[in-house]
């Protein structure tokens, strides 16, 4: 047996070594790659941008044809992944994780006829875009759930790391909270990573523990979930519909959409039209989507979550218009005005309402 | 049929050079296997893992690349190991040696200068002996165990590198995203070879093996090492000191480890990020010990090792074989290479049943 066997591999290996040597088949489809920085399974960030890989191929066939590497770590590692991805025949690469910013560059400049377009970031180049969801509405809309629905006046915030789209994200739901209950506050616990079931099951433990009734997360997986549901306490999922993990504890969930965004990036490369540019866009834009709300919510706080959403889309409501009042109890900007986009991509301060400080 | 194990008595010679090769045999049949049961084309998936990264002077550098941090770390854990210390920490040490170098480079942002780079060897280097000093100190003085303070330490300094880069040494102009400047020129490594990512730190990881090698099997304290490693008594007897090769052996794997954190930053990432090391400290332990604590069969694994990242990657992208397949047959891998070690010190013995040697069981 070991003989025939080891036949056929020399077979083989010959066959293949003949395969690669033949010369590129005309009319090939537009090559597309993913880097992941989580794997696909996470149900969390990863799994949503790898439903969009799959939009792409639903939405255009045989026009093209999608790989992706998952769990790349963001360092030395990411640049050998995304310039193997340019240098095997991918047209169109999404890095689709912050730390993939400077790796993306470096590779850009090397491989000018290759598109890429980078999650979260905001470094550009002429064949580098960016793009990035507004996620902070989506939190606005769930702090108005979390204010009407506690109880204890405490919410638990997981938060990943103290960046600014994490920070965004909990000054957000905080101002929603305190605008519908002036007494609630927002505890967070930081647990260095996006995606640690265990770290992130232990901080919903510790936060319920501390009275927290309504946990929110900024982190990929479903484990604060579970823990809410065990513990009979509410919760928001993350990025994609949770609901499964916590039938009775989600309130809703901010979903990440890529799908519509990767189709339409794929169809520009396709048509020739593809220019590097910066899209943040929110749920006007359809980036982002809340999840079915829970059946316990009552109705009238659901229409008034429902009408913050539709006034966000409309554009007459902006979660971060003021008077917002910084820690302090200071305000920080007046009524009447917004702070605009370039300091919320840097936030790097609480709302009053959020208790601690940011880890520096 | 009944399958044996028989011990051989002493080492054998052949069976020290044949069992790697045997063990790629079996990797590759029982590769070939899984490959071909989870329907994917087993050829194309070996051509993936072991031929198509290789196969282009590109592909070569970052083998390269890949294999000097683990070589580096190896080497210097493998002497640790002989002598039965067991320093675990040394991701920890890297990160250290990263920070310091990575400070050095901050410090001198936009300075043009030849003696940065030198700088930043030399502070890698004492960040990880600094970070290897202190289970140095505890095992000597307290007889703390190694392994676990080692170990412990390298969370500390993976939360120190994070505060480093979520608060002071942050990028003033980066928005708030935890990332240092990227280092200015003269405070990266230069590269060897144009169009890669081959830097100079390759060559620094060739001579830790020469060193290694030379220090092991040349030096009146390597030969200390290796005595106490394997009869501390004999050892006390001829009057070695224990304490000093603990020392000894815990400042070198740290500054070897030191030293690869500072290659990683100047070199291939150039900045200091939250995460700069994949777990090299961590994976240098296997490489070591698949490298038989040899520094010439560290270099071997080392490659070894860094080619199936390689691999797995292509098979990601060429294949779309999931990452969860990939690292199946990575495990395989060091599952063969490590098994079939077994066969230098024991040899198999087949008995059919009634084909037993006359005068048995009579």
């Amino acid at each position: 047996m070991g003989k025939g066997m080891l036949k056929t591999l020399l077979g083989g290996v010959i066959a293949a070594t003949a395969m690669l040597a033949a010369p590129a088949m005309a009319e090939e489809p537009l090559k597309i790659g993913f880097v992941y920085v989580g794997p696909v399974g996470d149900m969390g960030w990863t799994y949503q941008h790898d439903q969009g890989r799959k939009a792409i191929e639903k939405a255009l066939g045989d026009k093209v044809k999608t790989t992706y590497v998952e769990s790349v770590k963001e360092g030395a590692d990411a640049e050998r992944v995304i310039r193997q991805l340019a240098a095997s025949g991918n047209k169109l690469i999404f890095t689709t994780s912050f730390g993939f910013m400077n790796p993306t560059l470096k590779v850009a400049k090397r491989f000018p006829n290759v598109k890429f377009e980078h999650a979260t970031g905001y470094k550009r180049a002429k064949n580098v875009s960016t793009y990035a969801a507004r996620f902070y509405e989506g939190r606005y809309v769930a702090g108005i759930l979390a204010g009407r629905m506690t109880k204890s006046n405490v919410i638990g915030y997981i938060g990943s790391f103290p960046i600014p789209e994490v920070i965004r994200g909990i000054n957000s739901f905080t101002l929603a909270l305190r605008k519908v209950n002036p007494k609630a506050v927002v505890k967070v616990v930081w647990v260095n990573s996006w995606f640690d079931p265990g770290k992130e099951g232990d901080a919903a433990k510790a936060l319920i523990d501390q009275g927290a009734d309504v946990i929110m997360q900024h982190t990929d997986s479903p484990a604060p979930m579970q823990i809410a549901q065990e513990r009979g306490v509410y919760a928001v999922g993350q990025a994609s519909d949770m609901s499964r993990f916590g039938p009775d504890a989600q309130l809703t969930a901010i979903l990440d959409v890529w799908d519509g965004y990767y189709v339409q990036r794929a169809k520009a490369v396709l048509d020739g039209t593809w220019k590097s540019e910066d899209t943040w866009g929110g749920l006007a834009a359809g980036m982002l989507a809340l999840a079915p709300y829970n059946k316990a919510i009552p109705a009238d706080v659901v229409a008034e979550a429902e009408a913050a959403r539709k006034a966000i889309i409309a554009g007459t409501l902006h979660p971060f218009q003021g008077p917002i009042r910084d820690q302090s109890g200071k305000e920080v900007v007046p009524a009447g005005k917004t702070i605009p986009d370039g300091e919320l991509l840097g936030m790097n301060w609480y709302v009053e309402g959020v208790q601690g400080e940011i880890p520096q | 049929m009944l399958l044996k194990l028989e011990a051989r008595g002493q080492r054998s010679r052949p069976m020290v050079y044949l069992t790697p090769v045997l063990a790629i045999v079996l990797t590759l049949i029982a590769g070939t296997i899984m490959f071909a049961m989870l329907g994917y084309p087993p050829m194309q998936a070996l051509q993936a893992y072991f031929i198509e990264p290789i196969s282009s002077a590109y592909g070569l550098s970052e083998l390269l690349v890949k294999a000097t941090p683990l070589a580096l770390i190896g080497v210097g854990l493998a002497i640790g190991f002989r002598a039965n210390v067991w320093n675990i920490g040394a991701e920890g040490q890297l990160t250290i040696g990263a920070i310091f170098a990575g400070g050095i480079a901050l410090v001198f942002y936009e300075v043009d200068s030849p003696f940065i780079l030198p700088l930043m060897i030399v502070a890698g280097l004492l960040g990880g002996m600094l970070w290897a000093a202190i289970p140095a100190y505890l095992r000597v003085r307290f007889n703390a165990n190694e392994i676990l303070t080692s170990l412990m330490l390298t969370y500390v300094a993976i939360l120190i590198l994070s505060y480093l880069v979520h608060g002071p040494w942050r990028d003033p102009d980066g928005l708030n995203f935890p990332e240092s400047r990227i280092f200015s020129d003269s405070a990266v490594l230069p590269v060897l070879l144009e169009g890669t990512r081959l830097h100079l730190g390759a060559v620094f990881a060739l001579l830790a093996v020469v060193a290694g090698w030379v220090f092991i099997s040349r030096t009146l304290i390597g030969f200390q090492v290796r005595v106490i490693g394997l009869s501390p008594m004999a050892a006390d007897y001829a009057g070695f000191s224990q304490k000093a090769v603990i020392w000894l052996t815990l400042l070198l794997s740290g500054a070897l480890a030191g030293l690869a954190g500072m290659i990683e930053v100047s070199g291939p990432i150039g900045q200091l990020l939250p995460t700069i090391s994949p777990g090299y400290g961590f994976t240098a332990i296997i490489v070591a010990f698949l490298g038989r604590l040899h520094p010439l069969g560290i270099l071997i694994a080392a490659l070894l090792m860094a080619l199936t990242y390689l691999g797995g990657e292509v098979a990601q992208i060429d294949m779309n074989l999931p990452l969860a397949i990939t690292g199946v047959f990575q495990g395989m891998i060091l599952f063969f290479l490590l098994a079939v070690d077994v066969l230098i010190n024991y040899r198999i013995r087949i008995d059919w049943p009634g084909n037993r040697p006359a005068g048995e069981g009579q």
